[in-house]
Order: structure tokens, then C-alpha cells, then sequence
């Protein structure tokens, strides 16, 4: 592995581990909202989540290519607060790997939020616990392997998202330049060596952090024997 | 007083109450499924936005005039529901800490020792929800609703998801909380079983109204309400017990301060302790002059107070008043009708020893 | 049955007229590509089946026994390798355009008809293709070099798979400019938008685009045809127009 390849592995790293986190805080409490709101907008919103699922990711990247450019809204406002525009920046890469892999983190959490029944939250309740309280308390705690999905699924999205980085990247060495652009343009140069040397690498470094996921969120030994 | 005045539109009807509960004892809402008693009692702990007031005494929990709304986790109330919600990711000792951790350390009244003691959870407290059985997961939640030490209990048919074995189980402990802690009780019920044996007030709801309310021996001595209806409709009677028969194993219970004495199996209850007793209607028989030589234990002089008809046509009611309690027996209209029986007419009430029900 | 006989006969004869050829064309080329293909079809009846893509792929999947019966490729070596692997017709090949190399900004004024605005290099982001995969992109950065500005410039240079990504970066403002095909920018009957400067030509190796005659459309007289047709003079010229040289 050269040193070109180690920087690909850590953008790589580095991208699926900002992404997933900021994914994990934005994403909670929108699934949470989505998951008990009975406002009438909410199949709207939904389908906003889901969105990105159907667009093909180089239709994504291409938009905000535009969006975050500098005519379009988000570039304007990027600049006007003196952050320069984000296309050919990690940060630009992580903006758009959050919007890509949004509804890989938002449905689980949903789901699991959703799986809660309503008469525990109202217990607690009446158990004095305060809307944020109850949340933290009991909806969390019972949300837990939703958690689990969400941070995998978000995680294993963006190590393979490659569309999205293809458009807005840039293929900056140390910047932009992860493991599924690097393993592609080997390809297209008939380097076959490297690509299969990197796409191992790939694989490896992900299966050691699904499984260190796995392994920490295993549940907890209880006695599941059912009484009468 | 608990006072609330409720309205709310809902599928099919409206619910429309004004109830005022006493401060001491267990209120019991009861009517059919659907009647809205769930719905009312919802709204007392502020799960449900109904329109108008309730209050706990002096403390207001809602005043649409003022615009005011304490929200449910504000209120110092517990709430207990048919099937629990136990918090299934914490064993039973953080499920009963839960809420007692949330209040000020000034307001906790109650021990803990003392609930699980009355509950009798002891055993149960490093166990996981979903490892006990219905009857423990009903204790466990009741007195996870005490551990905030509650200015008024609320309880929504605590026991109908429980099999008759569990419920006799768990009926002894909603007796002695309400002996030994003087928390208000708020008991949504369609059992009559039940109202008989724990309420001291009733209400009767059909449809989101108010039919009937008042102290329960009034309500169930009453011809024309539906708890005079079916199997359970019968009296029930306070009474102290006043002498145990220890060759015969029974015992002589004083009802009110006059001559009215019922016979009863004895259950180890010392003289001078307080009971309830259940006469049902269809174990009081009426005779026209006293009998002799007949194996029924208990013969009451009395009154005959009003006569309605029952629910089958064979079938009437009729209220006697032994001194100043009533009874209620349930006769064919034909028997009736063969002793000519008339308001203020004298009759003998006659009472199975074996059929009381304490 | 004579009667049944002679219809099965003209129908082969007719289908025998019209042929039908399967192409492989670069994307860059798939504008006049179409319009070649019209007249084409308009001249000899023959139908073209065209599918565009990256060059590069095309190859991988001629490689791989895909049906296509004629490459005309974005660069000189695929053919040639194909021809050395055996999987095209020997002497078949022909360059039949040369691109050319432009300074593109879709800023009007940026750009000098010197190119002295790389020097000055008051911009963030150079793009330029893949020099990798993408003719184009091995032009820049001769281009550069001999302009002396390889090392300045490494570090504002972005890289797009294709020439139509870094066209992409460059239209959109991304990139305030970029190393760009002519044929991209000239784009017939419209003035050129923004600001550029066509790249002389001796400061970068000639982009020569070849197509060549595949191994499946050896003996598919309509292949033939059109190869023959891109050379001719209609033709020639329609490539002109779209900003080819030849």
C-alpha cells in the first residue's frame, strides 16, 4: 500500500465517521419527530427524507454541484459568511454525504422510535418526566438497535457512496480523493493491481468496524425465560 | 373534592361530565365499554385535552377560563393501566426508582419499603418486566404509580387483562392500599365485581353522561340503575364484625347500629374489624311471616320499599329496608305477585349464610 | 408457393439494402455523432444503433465479446490496442477528428486570448480532465507544462472523470476555469459564452480521435459504409462545424 493509498483510506475513514455522527444527531430527532407527529405535512416530509434513495447519486451530486456553487443559494450563503463555497472540500464531501446517506439513518431511527408504544411514554409521564426527560429516559434506551442500524447503515452508505464524491470532489489527493474514486480511476487506467489492492482495503477496513459495532452493541444477557 | 368538568367530542358521541369525587376513598367510574370512562380518566391526568376545569382540591390542573393547563408530568397523580407499561429496558427496582427519583426529596411521602411491603414485590426487584407473570406486572406498576408519593391514584382497569386466579391475587393489595395509605382512588371498572368490593363512590357513565352518582351502597341499593342488573346487582353492606362462633367456625356481623345482623362464614377477621359485605340479589329470598326449620341462616324483619322490574320479564326487584339498610332480592313477578307484595308492606328478607361474600 | 417464394425473396432482398450497424461513440462525440448519423441514414438507408460512452469502457466491454460492430473512440490507443489485441479489422483505422484544447471560464473577461491568466493565477480552482483516462486532461497538463506552470498550479488543479465533468465544474462556476475541449464550447450557430483561449496548438501533443472497424462488423457491408462516410467531405465538414478539426 503507498502512502497515496493510506490517505485514501483515512479521507475514506475520516468521511464515513463525520457523516455518520453528524447524521446520528441530525438524524434523531427528526426521526423522532417523524415517528409521533400527526401534523398532516407529514407524508411530505417523509418523502423529502426518502428522497435521496431515489435519485441516482450523480443526479444528487450534479444539483449541488449548482446549489453550492457560486450562483446558487448555498454557495452564496457559504460565501457571504466568508467559508468559501464547498465543492473540492472535505467539508463539501461530508455536506453531501450527509444529504446522500439521510434517509439510511433517518428511517431506522424512525422505525425503531415509532416501535414504542404510546402508553410507556404516557407512563413516564406520569411518572414525571418532562418531554425531554422522557426522551432521553425511555425513548432512547428502547430505540437502541434502531441507533445500531442507522450508525451501520449510514456508515456502510458512505464508504460506498462514490457518485456523489465523483461530481463534487474534485479527486483532490488529501482532500477528496477516497477509496471508491481511487479504486475507479485505477480501473479506468487498466491499473488492476492497485484497484484490487485498494478495494481489498476497502472491504477489510469495513468489516472491522461493522464488526466492532456488532460486537459493542450486543444485547445485554437477561434471563428470557416467560413466566405465565 | 376532585372536581372536574369535562367536554370533549369523540367517534359516535360526546363526552359531557361534571363530577365531584370525595377526597378520601376509591371513586369508581363504571359503565359499558365505550362509555367514555377511559376518556375521563385520561383527561383527568391530562393525556387527553378536554375542554374545561379540574382540580384536586385547591390545586388546579386545568382552567380553560384562565387558560390554564398543567401538563401531565406536573401533576402529582399516578396512573395505572390494564397492561402495566413497565419500562422493559429496566428491572423491576429501576422501573419502582423511575418516578420517585423525579420528585424533590421534600415530597416523598411515602416509603419505598413500605409499597413494595404492601405490594408484596419484595422478591421481584432484580427481575426484568418480561420475565413476570400479568398479576406481578400489575403490583409491580401500582406501585411504581405510589413511589411518587400521589396526591390521587388513577387506575384503569387494572385487572381486566388478568385471569380470575391472578385477579384474586391481586385484589387483597387494592383492599389494604386503600386501608393503609390515605391516597383517593380514581377506579375506571365495567366489572361489577369489582366496584363492589373496592368503590366507595360511584359513578355510572353511558355514553359520555353522567347517569347515576353517589356513595355506593346508595347506588347499588337503587332498582332502576344498571348495576341493578345481571348477576352482580345485590347490596353492599359495611359492617363490624361482633362475635365469632368458634364451634361453628362463623361469625355475627353488625350491620348499622339496629337489629340488622347477618351470619357468616368466619375468615379470621378479630372482633371489631371493619368489613364489607356483598348481599346479592339473587341469594335473598322473601317470605310473608318468619320461618322455622329452614336451613337458611339469616332471617331479616323489614319493609318492602319499592318493587321494579328486572331485566328478564319473569323477573323483579325489590328493596327492603331491614331498620334503615336496604336489600335488594330478586323474585319471579309471579312469586310476587302470590304474596301480593305493596310498598310498606312487612316482609322477611332470608339470607344464606354460605352465599355472603366479604 | 412460386408466389411465397418470391415475397420471402424481395423481403431479403430489402433487408439486405438497409443494414444496420452497431456503434460505439465517445461521448464528447455524440453531438455530431447523431447529426453524422441522420445524413448518414439519409444517404444510404443503412440504420445506425448508437451507444455513447467513455472510451475507456468501451474497450473493457469490446474486450468482453460486446456486439458492437464500430468504435470511434476519443483517443488514438484504444483502437490501437484493439487492433493489436485482434479484436479490430487491421487497416481499418483512421483519425477522423482532432480536438482542440481551450481555456474556458464562464466568466466573460476572465480569461485573456493569451492565457496569461494562469501566470497571474488569481483563481481558486484549474479543471481539468483525468489526465489518466481522458486525452484532454493529458493535453492540459502538457499544456501547462510548457507553459512552465505545472508546479504553481498543482495545487489548485481539480480533477473531473471525464471532459464533460470538468466542463461541468467550469460551467457551473465551480471551478472559475478549466482545460476544456473546443468542441464543447463552440457550440454551432451560438456565440462562444464566457471568456477563453484556444490553446496553440504546438504546446500540447495532438488530440487525435480514431475510429476504427470492429471485428464483429467485419463483414456487414453497412459498417463499411460508414466508416467510408466519415471521411467524405459532408461529413468532414459537419465535424468542422461542431469544433473539430481534421
Amino acid at each position: 500500500m503507498t502512502p497515496a493509498d493510506w490517505t485514501a483510506v483515512r479521507l475514506t475513514a475520516q468521511l464515513a465517521a463525520w457523516t455518520t455522527l453528524l447524521l446520528l444527531l441530525v438524524g434523531t430527532p427528526v426521526g423522532w419527530w417523524l415517528a409521533r407527529t400527526r401534523s398532516r405535512l407529514k407524508p411530505l416530509w417523509s418523502a423529502v427524507v426518502a428522497m435521496p434513495i431515489v435519485l441516482p447519486p450523480t443526479v444528487i451530486g450534479f444539483y449541488l454541484l449548482l446549489l453550492m456553487g457560486p450562483q446558487g443559494p448555498v454557495g452564496q450563503l457559504t460565501q457571504s459568511l466568508g467559508l468559501g463555497r464547498l465543492p473540492f472540500t472535505f467539508a463539501g464531501l461530508v455536506v453531501a454525504s450527509v444529504l446522500y446517506s439521510m434517509p439510511f439513518v433517518v428511517q431506522p431511527l424512525q422505525q425503531a422510535f415509532e416501535a414504542i408504544p404510546a402508553r410507556t411514554l404516557e407512563a413516564a409521564a406520569t411518572l414525571r418526566a418532562g418531554p425531554f426527560d422522557r426522551f432521553f429516559s425511555v425513548a432512547l434506551p428502547l430505540a437502541r438497535p434502531g441507533l445500531l442500524t442507522a450508525a451501520v447503515l449510514g456508515f456502510a452508505h458512505t464508504v460506498g457512496e462514490f457518485g456523489v464524491v465523483l461530481m463534487i470532489g474534485g479527486n483532490i489527493p488529501g482532500a477528496t480523493r477516497v477509496l471508491s474514486v481511487a479504486i475507479y480511476d485505477h480501473v479506468e487506467s487498466t491499473e488492476f493491481a492497485d484497484a484490487h489492492r485498494l478495494a481489498a482495503a476497502m472491504v477489510v477496513f469495513a468489516m472491522v468496524v461493522l464488526v466492532a459495532l456488532y460486537v459493542v452493541n450486543r444485547p445485554a444477557r437477561t434471563d428470557r425465560s416467560t413466566a405465565p | 373534592m376532585i372536581e372536574a368538568r369535562l367536554h370533549l367530542p369523540r367517534d359516535g358521541f360526546t363526552l359531557d361530565v361534571a363530577l365531584s369525587l370525595p377526597e378520601r376513598g376509591v371513586s369508581a367510574l363504571f359503565g359499558p365499554s365505550g362509555c367514555g370512562k377511559t376518556t375521563v380518566l385520561r383527561a383527568l391526568a391530562g393525556l387527553e385535552r378536554a375542554a374545561g376545569r379540574v382540580a384536586l382540591g385547591s390545586e388546579v390542573w386545568q382552567d380553560d377560563a384562565a387558560g390554564a393547563f398543567v401538563p401531565t408530568h406536573r401533576r402529582a397523580l399516578g396512573y395505572v393501566i390494564q397492561d402495566a407499561a413497565l419500562f422493559p429496558h429496566l428491572d423491576v427496582q429501576r422501573n419502582l426508582d423511575y418516578g420517585r427519583r423525579r420528585i424533590p426529596p421534600a415530597l416523598r411521602r411515602i416509603e419505598p419499603e413500605q409499597i413494595v411491603d404492601l405490594l408484596g414485590i419484595a422478591h421481584l426487584m432484580r427481575r426484568r418486566p418480561d420475565t413476570l407473570s400479568g398479576g406481578e406486572r400489575q403490583r409491580v406498576a401500582i406501585a411504581r404509580a405510589l413511589a411518587t408519593s400521589p396526591r390521587l391514584l388513577l387506575m384503569d382497569e387494572p385487572l381486566a387483562a388478568l385471569d380470575a386466579q391472578r385477579k384474586a391475587e391481586v385484589l387483597p393489595y387494592l383492599d389494604r392500599l386503600h386501608a393503609e395509605l390515605a391516597i383517593p382512588v380514581v377506579y375506571v371498572s365495567h366489572a361489577v365485581d369489582e366496584v363492589a368490593r373496592l368503590a366507595h363512590h360511584l359513578v355510572l357513565l353511558d355514553r359520555g353522561r353522567v347517569v347515576a352518582a353517589g356513595p355506593l351502597a346508595d347506588m347499588m341499593a337503587r332498582l332502576d340503575l344498571p348495576t341493578a342488573r345481571g348477576e352482580g346487582a345485590g347490596v353492599v353492606l359495611d359492617a363490624v364484625v361482633a362475635e365469632r362462633d368458634a364451634p361453628w367456625q362463623l361469625a355475627r356481623l353488625q350491620v348499622g347500629d339496629g337489629d340488622f345482623v347477618l351470619w357468616a362464614r368466619d375468615h379470621g377477621l378479630p372482633v371489631g374489624s371493619a368489613v364489607r359485605v356483598r348481599v346479592l340479589a339473587r341469594d335473598v329470598s322473601l317470605t310473608r311471616a318468619p320461618q322455622t326449620g329452614t336451613s337458611i341462616g339469616n332471617q331479616l324483619a323489614g319493609t318492602v320499599e319499592a318493587i321494579a322490574d328486572d331485566e328478564h320479564a319473569a323477573l323483579a326487584l325489590v328493596r327492603v329496608r331491614v331498620g334503615v339498610v336496604p336489600v335488594v332480592a330478586r323474585l319471579t313477578r309471579r312469586s310476587a305477585f302470590a304474596l301480593q307484595l305493596a310498598p310498606g308492606q312487612p316482609v322477611w328478607a332470608h339470607v344464606k349464610t354460605v352465599a355472603l361474600m366479604e | 408457393m412460386r408466389s411465397i417464394a418470391s415475397v420471402f425473396l424481395a423481403c431479403a432482398a430489402i433487408a439486405a439494402q438497409a443494414g444496420e450497424v452497431q456503434v460505439a461513440v465517445a461521448a464528447n462525440f455524440a453531438g455530431p455523432m447523431a447529426s453524422i448519423g441522420q445524413a448518414f441514414t439519409a444517404a444510404t438507408g443503412h440504420q445506425l444503433r448508437v451507444s455513447s460512452g467513455a472510451t475507456g469502457k468501451f474497450y473493457s466491454q469490446i474486450v468482453a465479446g460486446a456486439p458492437f460492430e464500430v468504435l470511434i473512440a476519443a483517443d488514438d490507443e484504444t483502437p490501437q490496442r484493439l487492433l493489436a489485441k485482434g479484436h479490430a479489422v487491421a487497416g481499418s483505422d483512421f483519425v477522423y477528428a482532432i480536438g482542440r484544447l481551450v481555456l474556458w471560464s464562464a466568466q466573460p473577461g476572465l480569461v485573456d486570448d493569451q492565457g496569461a491568466v494562469l501566470a497571474a493565477s488569481r483563481f481558486s480552482f484549474l479543471a481539468i480532465a483525468n489526465p489518466k483516462v481522458a486525452p484532454y486532461g493529458r493535453a492540459a497538463l502538457e499544456a501547462l507544462k510548457a507553459r512552465g506552470l505545472s508546479g504553481a498550479l498543482a495545487a489548485k488543479l481539480v480533477t473531473g472523470e471525464s471532459i464533460a465533468q470538468a466542463y461541468q465544474f467550469v460551467s457551473t462556476g465551480n471551478a472559475e476555469l478549466g482545460f476544456v475541449a473546443w468542441s464543447q464550447v463552440a457550440v454551432p450557430g451560438r456565440p462562444v459564452p464566457g471568456s477563453y483561449w484556444l490553446v496553440p496548438a504546438d504546446l500540447y501533443g495532438e488530440i487525435r480521435q480514431r475510429a476504427v472497424l470492429l471485428k464483429h462488423g467485419q463483414g456487414n457491408a453497412a459498417a463499411i459504409a460508414l466508416l467510408a462516410y466519415l471521411k467524405s467531405a459532408p461529413a468532414r465538414d459537419l465535424i468542422k462545424s461542431f469544433g473539430y478539426f481534421n
